[in-house]
């Protein structure tokens, strides 16, 4: 239909992506579409973020050789990107500035965003505050229960945190809730969605505002290691930290690399988050992409160890990559993620989120795959303050 | 495009009526109560029937549809199953016409081409898919006209008058008009959707019923001043919910005999 595209933003990545929402939210994706196509392209507004990203965030992150690891492996060198050293501990800030910006441009004076593990409604809480916005995060009861540090953040910060008691309790029901909240709401309300997930143009623009990650990525191992790596690994569970970081390398000769929470097994439907590994293609939350569902096209229940993974879609471009084989997509389950995370806590003094957890393990494997002359670059997403809980009650430990 | 839909339309515009369009969840409160609750609907005086197609996720759903969802799922039912309730409803002599009303996930799965042309052979005459506007439903709305079921559009508060005659061009049976920005069975259907019904009658001759926040008899009979059809989904579901599981076939039926002051020719 001629009202679908008024901007030079491409609505879909091959077959995934598109725009399957209810009529009432059409408008706004279309506002949104043209408001975001222009700033872009508007000095004012993109130097007005990268301030913020610097002055604020403290971007950019460092690139950092986890040394001990590199000879404990005995293999290629293993690089760290930082973005756990950004505000508010993970790479979440980098979306949550864009989307406020761009709210505040087109007149939206009330946020709403889902979260699981908490660091994206933190990361918003934070934006609002600054920018005095107000903020409404939707957080699954399941996940309260796990994170409950970051509820409390969020709550300081001056957001309302409401619970949502329906389905699995989890990331999904959050945003299934945020919906409902929006076509209530949508005159007045942007809906900051936390990763590269959802209808046209989210997907597109949270990759964007996250690519950073990679640019900064790309040109500090030129600078620091002399040559790009020969592979980039990050966790996906929406994939927004694993699309900003693998998408400036693209056109590069670097391998990359996807890893999902394989949760108690990929033999357990409803006990993993291994979407793209296990899972077929649909639609949900907007979009056409790759999910965990029953042959009735019904949504499965997941399970992960992180809240941050636990989601049984996936961001649209990260299925293309898949199905284009530009990228590859494994999965770690929960007890690997554990020892990923012990093992960069012990040997570089670095308490990872339990997200970028699962990439430690596998980025270890490539590493010894690779040999020495070889460099592996992990986007390490987040800092694990927030899953101390977590990881004492799975190691057995009462605090 | 479905000359049932139509034809009942006309009958009940033709009696200086709205069309009364019921919604009712498959599968709830149980499987085996939504035959009998689509015979009674049809007793009670509907004229159109909506059949909830179960869906895990409905996020353009209020609190009463989402348990309804809930429930289902959580028997079981699936597209399959919907269908074989509408074959086996229409063995039993149900004449109105019926439209299948869901998400899009549960029909991708069981195949757009195959959805359409089963729910044809069943016996359906529709289909309204939430989260499917028309820009995305190429495929489908071409599986549809090929077997003769009516591909409904919805118009929303929000809906721009440009983008309006482009949804009405898709329509063949009636329009679905949304009379308040929100979720199903949330906020009650404003005064002035008689201005957004006459709006959307700008870019269509077909019949516009309207739904959402439509529940007590005098909002029925509000809506129905305005509009060709009056669509009531929430309170139908809450009227199966106020009771025994084996009342809920007549406490649906007196609802809508009574939203509607008549009862279904034959009943």
């Amino acid at each position: 239909m001629s009202t679908e595209t008024r901007s030079d933003l491409a609505p879909r990545f091959g077959e995934f992506g598109g725009r399957y929402i209810p009529e009432v939210l059409v408008a706004a994706h279309e506002e949104l579409e043209e408001a975001y196509d222009a700033a872009r392209n508007d000095p004012a507004f993109t130097e007005e973020l990268a301030q913020l990203q610097r002055h604020y965030a403290g971007r950019p992150t460092p690139l950092y050789l986890a040394e001990r690891l590199t000879e404990e492996v005995g293999g290629a060198r293993i690089w760290l990107k930082r973005e756990d050293l950004a505000h508010t501990g993970a790479h979440k800030i980098n979306n949550a500035l864009g989307q406020a910006l761009l709210a505040k441009r087109i007149g939206k004076p009330r946020i709403i965003a889902e979260t699981g593990a908490g660091q994206h409604g933190v990361a918003t809480a934070t934006v609002c505050a600054k920018l005095n916005l107000e903020c409404v995060v939707y957080m699954g009861t399941e996940d309260i229960r796990r994170q409950s540090l970051n509820v409390f953040r969020m709550k300081m910060l001056g957001a309302d945190v409401v619970p949502v008691d329906s389905g699995s309790r989890t990331l999904k029901d959050a945003i299934n809730e945020a919906m409902r909240d929006w076509v209530t709401n949508v005159r007045t309300t942007h809906y900051l969605i936390g990763s590269a997930i959802g209808p046209h143009p989210f997907p597109t623009m949270v990759r964007d505002f996250q690519a950073v990650i990679g640019r900064e990525a790309r040109e500090q191992m030129l600078e620091q290691a002399g040559r790009l790596p020969d592979v980039a690994v990050a966790c996906v569970g929406g994939g927004s930290n694993a699309i900003g970081l693998f998408h400036p390398f693209i056109e590069d000769p670097v391998r990359l690399v996807g890893v999902e929470a394989a949760g108690e097994g990929l033999s357990a439907p409803g006990r993993n988050a291994a979407t793209l590994v296990a899972g077929s293609p649909g639609v949900l939350h907007g979009t056409r992409t790759y999910l965990l569902q029953d042959e009735a096209g019904q949504i499965l229940d997941t399970h992960s160890i992180s809240a941050g993974l636990d989601y049984p879609g996936v961001g649209p471009e990260h299925s293309w990559l898949k199905t284009s084989e530009r990228a590859e997509y494994i999965a770690a389950d929960d007890a690997e993620a554990l020892e990923g995370f012990q093992r960069l806590t012990r040997s570089e003094g670095i308490i990872p989120a339990l997200e970028p957890s699962h990439a430690i393990l596998p980025a270890i494997r490539l590493a010894e795959e690779l040999g020495e002359g070889g460099d592996v670059l992990i986007g390490l997403s987040g800092r694990g303050d927030k899953d101390m809980h977590t990881v004492a009650e799975a190691l057995g430990v009462t605090l | 495009m479905s000359e049932r839909l139509r034809a009942r339309f006309a009958e009940a515009n033709g009696e200086g009526r709205a069309a009364f369009v019921a919604y009712v969840m498959a599968g709830f409160p149980e499987p085996e109560r939504t035959v009998p609750l689509l015979l009674g609907l049809e007793a009670g005086g509907a004229d159109v029937i909506e059949l909830g197609v179960p869906f895990t996720d409905p996020l353009a759903d209020g609190a009463t549809i989402q348990r309804a969802n809930e429930v289902a799922v959580a028997a079981g039912v699936t597209f399959a199953d919907c269908l074989g309730m509408v074959r086996e409803a229409r063995s039993q002599g149900l004449a109105v016409p019926l439209v299948l009303m869901g998400y899009d996930n549960p029909l991708l799965a069981y195949g757009e081409e195959r959805a359409a042309a089963d729910a044809a052979a069943a016996g359906a005459d529709g289909f309204i898919v939430v989260d499917l506007p028309p820009d995305e439903a190429g495929t489908f709305r071409g599986a549809c006209a090929a077997n003769g079921v009516s591909f409904v559009p919805l118009v929303a508060p929000t809906t721009a008058e440009e983008r309006m005659g482009e949804v009405a061009a898709v329509a063949d049976s009636f329009i679905y008009c949304v009379s308040v920005t929100g979720t199903t069975g949330g906020a009650e259907v404003p005064p002035e959707v008689g201005d957004l019904v006459a709006t959307i009658r700008r870019h269509t001759d077909l019949p516009i019923a309207v739904g959402f926040g439509v529940s007590t008899e005098e909002q029925v009979a509000r809506v129905g001043r305005v509009a060709e059809g009056v669509i009531v989904g929430s309170a139908i579901i809450a009227a199966i919910e106020g009771g025994s599981a084996d009342g809920c076939v007549d406490r649906v039926r007196s609802y809508v005999e009574r939203v509607t002051g008549r009862s279904g020719a034959g009943a």
